[in-house]
Formats: C-alpha cells, sequence, structure tokens
C-alpha cells in the first residue's frame, strides 16, 4: 500500500496509484468520510474499455450515491470483488483494501499530486 | 442563512462529529459511522440533538379550542401529560407542517414543529389563535431537545442521577417507577438538577424512547450525564443519518418527503389525524371532507431483493418492460436493520395494493419493487 503523498489524484476525489501502465483506483478517504457507511458498491466487469473522465461505477452509502469516473483511458484488468462482497472496506481502508479497479492504459493523462488534491480540498 | 449552532455544538465538534446543513442549523449528520448509530437504536440506544425543532407554545383559557381550530385534530380531548401526533393543514387540505402536540396543562400546549417550519407554524398559530383568548409564544429559542432512543432507553435514563419528577420526591428516589409507568405518547414534567425539564416518551425511530426538552444553557450537562450513564448500557450519540433510515424503517413520514402543502393526509395515510366528526370548525375541513381528487396518489411502502436502493424523486413504473410513470419514490435506502432496499413512494391507486410489482428506474437501469404495508419494521414488545 502507497502512502498518500505517493499517490496521485483527481479532482473527483479519487487515487491512483501509477505502476508502468496499469493504474489501480480508489477514493480517497475525505470522499468516504463524506459519502457515510459505503453499503454498495458497483464496479466495471474486467475487460470493459473505460474512457476517462465517464462513469463506470458506483459508490452507494446509505445517505447517497457516489460516481465512480475512470481516471484514464484504458481496460479494466481487475476489480476488487472483496470491496464488492464488503463495501465497508471502502470506509475502513480507503487507499488500501478498499481499493476499487485496476486498468491497464497507454496514456497517463494530467493527475494533482498529494499537495495540489490537498489543497483543492482546502477550498 | 446564517448557520444556526445546537446548544450541543461544542460536544458534537468534540466527539468528531460530521456536520450537514439541516433548515439553517448545522447539525451531526453522524458521528463516526451511521450504521453503526443505526443498530445501537435498535439494539440498546442512541442519543440525538435535535435543538432545531421549534417549540411553540399556546397558553390561555381557550388554548384548546383554538388548537381545536387551527390544527386537523381534537386536542381539545387530550389529557394533561398527553401527546398528540397532529397536521397543520393549509385551506386548500394539504400539510403545511406535521407536528406533535403536548397537553402540559388545562390552559397550555406546545406544538413541537420540523426546524424548517418554525416560522410559519408559529405565524399560523398566531393567526388563528386570534380570535380566542390564548396567546402564543415562540419559544424554540429557549428550548434545547435530547432524544435518548432504543430498547434501553428507560434503563439509560433510570441510571441518570439527578432527575427528579414534579409531584414527587425531591430526591428522584422515585423516578424509576414513574418513568416506567409512563406510557407511550405521555410526558412528565421534572427537573434534572433544579432544572425544569419535560419528560416525553415520544420518538421517531420506532423503539421505545424518552424526548427531554430542558433549557439550552442545561443541555450540556443533560447530554454529559445521559451519555455517562448509558455508554456502559450500549448508548452512543447518533447523527441525523441514522435517524433518517430509522424514521424510514419505521414507515414514519418526513415532510418535505411524504408531506407537503400538495398533500392531503389522507394520501399520506394519516386519514385518522384528521377529525371531522366530533369537532367543531378547522382550518382546511372543507378540502379535507370534499378529499383529494379521484385520481390522486397514494402513499406505499416498497422493497426489492439486492442492494441497489431507490432514493426520493425517482421515478416509478407500471412494470419493467413500462414507460408509463406511475409514481416517485419519496424516500429510500437499503434497509441497515433488514438488508434490502425500502422505499417510500406516491402511487396511482391502482397500483397501490399490497403483492403489486412495480418498477424503478435506479439511474438508468430498472429494479422490481413490492408494495408492501408500512412500516417495515416494527420493535419487538418486551
Amino acid at each position: 500500500m502507497a502512502t498518500e503523498s505517493e499517490l496521485q489524484y483527481t479532482s473527483e476525489h479519487e487515487w491512483v496509484l501509477v505502476d508502468g501502465n496499469t493504474a489501480t483506483v480508489g477514493i480517497t478517504a475525505y470522499a468516504a468520510e463524506k459519502l457515510g457507511d459505503v453499503v454498495f458498491v458497483d464496479l466495471p466487469d474486467v475487460g470493459t474499455t473505460l474512457a476517462s473522465g465517464s462513469i463506470v461505477g458506483e459508490i452507494e452509502s446509505t445517505k447517497s450515491v457516489g460516481e465512480l469516473f475512470a481516471p484514464v483511458d484504458g481496460m479494466v484488468l481487475e476489480k476488487n470483488s472483496a470491496v464488492e462482497d464488503t463495501p465497508e472496506l471502502v470506509n475502513s481502508d480507503p487507499l488500501g483494501e478498499g481499493w476499487l479497479i485496476r486498468i491497464e492504459f497507454t496514456e497517463l493523462p494530467p493527475l494533482l499530486s498529494f499537495d495540489e488534491y490537498t489543497a483543492l480540498l482546502g477550498e | 442563512m446564517t448557520d444556526r449552532h445546537s446548544p450541543l455544538n461544542a460536544i458534537h465538534v468534540a466527539a468528531g462529529a460530521s456536520f450537514t446543513d439541516f433548515a439553517g442549523w448545522q447539525m451531526p449528520v453522524r458521528y463516526s459511522s451511521d450504521l453503526a448509530e443505526h443498530h445501537a437504536v435498535r439494539t440498546a440506544a442512541g442519543i440525538f440533538d435535535l435543538s432545531h425543532m421549534g417549540e411553540i407554545f399556546i397558553v390561555g383559557p381557550e388554548a384548546a379550542d383554538a388548537l381545536d381550530y387551527a390544527l386537523a385534530g381534537k386536542l381539545s380531548a387530550t389529557t394533561i401529560g398527553q401527546a398528540k401526533y397532529s397536521l397543520l393543514l393549509d385551506r386548500s387540505g394539504g400539510i403545511i407542517d406535521d407536528v406533535v402536540v403536548y397537553r402540559t396543562g388545562d390552559d397550555r400546549f406546545m406544538v413541537v414543529a420540523n426546524a424548517s417550519n418554525r416560522e410559519v407554524v408559529a405565524a399560523e398559530l398566531t393567526d388563528r389563535t386570534a380570535p380566542f383568548e390564548c396567546e402564543v409564544f415562540d419559544e424554540s429559542d429557549e428550548l434545547a431537545l435530547v432524544a435518548v432512543q432504543g430498547p434501553r432507553s428507560r434503563e439509560i435514563l433510570i441510571a441518570t442521577d439527578g432527575f427528579a419528577i414534579e409531584g414527587g420526591h425531591p430526591d428522584g428516589r422515585d423516578v424509576g417507577e414513574k418513568l416506567s409507568e409512563l406510557k407511550y405518547y405521555r410526558a412528565l414534567s421534572g427537573s434534572f438538577r433544579t432544572q425544569p425539564l419535560l419528560i416525553a416518551r415520544t420518538g421517531y425511530t420506532g423503539e421505545d424512547g424518552f424526548e427531554l426538552y430542558v433549557s439550552p444553557d442545561h443541555a450540556a450537562e443533560l447530554w454529559d450525564a445521559l451519555t455517562e450513564a448509558g455508554a456502559p448500557l450500549g448508548l452512543v450519540p447518533a447523527g441525523l443519518a441514522s435517524r433518517d433510515t430509522l424514521r424510514l424503517e419505521a414507515g414514519m413520514p418526513l415532510y418535505g418527503h411524504e408531506l407537503g402543502t400538495e398533500t392531503f393526509p389522507v394520501q399520506a395515510g394519516l386519514g385518522r389525524v384528521v377529525v371531522t366528526a366530533t369537532k367543531g370548525d378547522f382550518v382546511g375541513r372543507e378540502a379535507v371532507e370534499a378529499g383529494p381528487a379521484p385520481d390522486a396518489r397514494t402513499l406505499v411502502g416498497l422493497v426489492a431483493d439486492g442492494k441497489r436502493a431507490a432514493r426520493a424523486d425517482y421515478e416509478v413504473f407500471a412494470s419493467d418492460d413500462s414507460s408509463e410513470v406511475i409514481g416517485v419514490v419519496t424516500s429510500g435506502a437499503l434497509s441497515p436493520t433488514l438488508g434490502i432496499p425500502i422505499a417510500m413512494a406516491y402511487v396511482d391507486a391502482a397500483f397501490a395494493s399490497p403483492d403489486t410489482t412495480l418498477s424503478i428506474d435506479i439511474r438508468g437501469k430498472r429494479l422490481s419493487y413490492r408494495v408492501t404495508p408500512l412500516p417495515f419494521y416494527r420493535a419487538k414488545k418486551d
């Protein structure tokens, strides 16, 4: 598991861990806290082609629905089935066991650094 | 709107609460986990800050008659210490607010209104009761409200030092007995460490519980005492998120969702709250007697399989392959207690019978829901 400062971020409150041409994606602790207890996670199937910025899944809490946006163009390599069975992992360990999908990409769009993301939260 | 803060705000901040804007108030939405808070209320108890609610007093020799005219119920038939759920209707039969009325004396009533409707309820009551010999006081800023809800509520109040009941032992030795005898929708005047207090066996969670009205200056002391005595019995602070799922499971309507000025009481299943046979004129009488339009929608409970919950404003269809909109969801969530999606919705009368299968568009995907009688959840009697 990477530390907060090693991850990259999107303005949609997702984190991205880049390793070669794969990107692991989850939602930030801030987003998990804002959602409240997550009770249902709907993730795209392995093999699905994703377009950066499109809605590809849902993270539902008792109070509201959060959308999962694809942070990069690519294809779903893996989805975290543990999170589908145990959605509370998104709250208990958003940057670790609560990861959502792993995407194979060819080109990485500009993402936010930890400092940039933190600055965004402060606004 | 300026954010208003509860007299208990510092306690909530210290407890790590997340806040939400509710009718201009910054109120705790959850402390740590809304699900854990929900389950605590179902199995032990939760303590809620409801200080944003409005408390409006009607006092005078004709207060009872004045409320009979102003509200849908027959408040003159209540006895001292009784609480009554009632409705403030407009002239067209629509619901301006739902209220709980406490009779605290022969000529004295407290009307508890939703925070968002405090001003309109106070204004309407002042206006409607003007011909009667009584006065209306909006005491909302002079009263805080703390609710203890859940099967262990009574034990928790008894374990809390400092309560005394009016007319009882000043040292409070009879508090346990008096609280145990207190029936649902009844209230007792008393004190907490010499501060006047109203203890009501009422609530909005579908569980046994108490609502305590106290001066804002002493609310923190009361909260701390209850929390300290209650923690060993499983009491946790609970926020508005859990309050909403609790009331939904209990099939209780929420103003702005199930209730509004476009809704007749009978549509919301509240026909019993409107008394026409045994009292005289009241605001909205003519309209409710005429009834809503013949094709008016009616409130139903809906359940589904799976985990995908319908939310307020989602459209309801006659079937999964039908494009005919026959209703709209007013509240919905994945029920924490039952583990299935539950919702309340207004649907065309033809689709309101129990076991009718309907279809809801959940963000582009249709899901079958089944009409079920309310409430979804009923507390076991001990």
